[in-house]
């Protein structure tokens, strides 16, 4: 019976019909899509922290609303997430507790510091540029919900990699301090942006079963090489340099040859050890924990008011 | 008291005058107001929205995938319901 279900359900992901959240599905698949939305949701809440940073301190007013309005997308984005990562079965309550007990991971490039005001403009660039690298065959993945969060994502990321990419020109065409500021940042944040796609496909195991179930529509390597094919061009535009004396164009792959990545670096900060793990946590707990009487005033409020019509109504 | 989620509410959106609301999505919120308040700034940053309803969604109820066969077999083998189902002669316009 399970294997017919089973049968059923991979001829539909081969058809390119969409899974829906009461549709039978694989427990396999249904753990594996939490991991990942429930991930993906964390990231995007733990992202605003390093941006959040320099809100206080942009430049002038044009760029603070930019930012302010780019930060408050990313609660934005992870509001979707969540949602869609609820109808699957898990509590939003669940999924905080996960990521504050260290359970459930975030993307590893928020335990990163911003040191200036030009890592904003390498974090528009490379990182939001990075995720949506990764995002847009996610428009295509095969869960409904997921799909359709991920759809309204990328219309909204792309403003954020323009603003991003505008700050380092502006900077790259300022004064010799502001091009030195816009080049530090990208030597700061260039490797750890291309790792952002994660672990090399032989060592991703679960990338097989994710493209089989159409979770997944390239591998890592192939979005990463996309990704630094990009870079390599609009760098050009900038005037400033990639921190890769590998990075050269092969004429026969017809892509950018690029150098080894430090893993070790990248297996660090996933398991706890990056600069700035334990602060991100910390501030997501705090914020949790000193909101907890709003949560209950907005709940004891909703509740009288509740009862009051009751009453009127009697 | 704090281990008590608010509920969860679905949110549907008119994108303009004159469409209907579609659903856009969910969120937690207190109560209803919240929650159009909630939807103002999860859902319509961009001028996404002209009107905003929110439904509990312990509210909807839905069909059940399952026997989605049998519940819309009716309208399976009633292809004269179209128009296209028709064959007239070109000459006849407007119709
Ligand atoms: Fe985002
Ligand atoms: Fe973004």
């Amino acid at each position: 019976m399970e294997r017919d279900f089973e049968e059923i359900f991979q001829d539909k992901i081969d058809q390119e019909i969409k899974i829906e959240p009461k549709d039978w599905m694989p427990e396999k698949y249904r753990q594996t899509l939490i991991r990942q939305i429930s991930q993906h949701a964390h990231s995007e809440i733990v992202g605003m922290l390093p941006e959040g940073n320099w809100i206080t301190r942009a430049p002038n007013l044009r760029r603070k609303a930019i930012l302010i309005a780019k930060v408050q997308d990313e609660a934005g984005h992870g509001l979707y997430l969540y949602s869609a990562a609820e109808t699957l079965g898990i509590t939003r309550d669940e999924m905080y507790a996960q990521l504050h007990s260290g359970k459930a991971k975030y993307s590893s490039i928020f335990n990163y510091p911003t040191l200036s005001w030009a890592d904003i403009g390498a974090i528009g660039w490379l990182v939001d540029g990075a995720a949506i690298m990764n995002q847009v065959p996610l428009c295509r993945s095969s869960f409904g919900p997921y799909a359709r969060a991920m759809v309204r994502v990328c219309k909204e990321e792309s403003f954020h990699q323009r603003q991003g990419f505008e700050i380092l020109l502006t900077l790259g065409k300022g004064t010799e301090a502001q091009k030195r500021m816009a080049q530090d940042a990208i030597n700061r944040w260039w490797w750890p942006s291309i790792m952002m796609f994660g672990p090399t496909d032989d060592e991703s195991p679960n990338t097989i079963q994710s493209m089989k179930w159409k979770i997944k529509r390239f591998t890592n390597d192939e979005l990463r090489q996309k990704f630094v094919d990009v870079c390599a061009e609009q760098i050009k535009i900038l005037g400033l340099t990639i921190p890769d004396k590998d990075l050269k164009w092969n004429e026969s792959t017809g892509h950018y040859d690029f150098g080894k990545i430090n893993w070790d670096e990248f297996w660090q900060v996933v398991q706890g050890n990056g600069p700035c793990n334990k602060q991100r946590l910390e501030t997501r707990k705090k914020a949790w924990e000193e909101g907890a009487w709003v949560r209950e005033a907005a709940s004891a409020y909703a509740e009288k008011r509740k009862q009051k019509q009751v009453v009127t109504a009697a | 008291m704090s281990n008590t989620e608010w509920p969860l509410w679905e949110v549907f959106i008119r994108s303009k005058q004159g469409l209907d609301h579609k659903h856009v999505g969910s969120l937690h919120a207190a109560d209803a107001q919240m929650a159009i308040e909630n939807a103002r700034d999860v859902y319509t940053r961009r001028m996404e929205g002209v009107s905003i309803w929110v439904v509990e969604s312990k509210y909807v109820h839905a069909s059940n995938p399952a026997e989605a066969g049998a519940l819309y077999d009716p309208a399976n083998d009633k292809a004269y319901r179209h128009p296209t189902f028709y064959h007239l002669p070109d000459e006849v316009k407007h119709m």
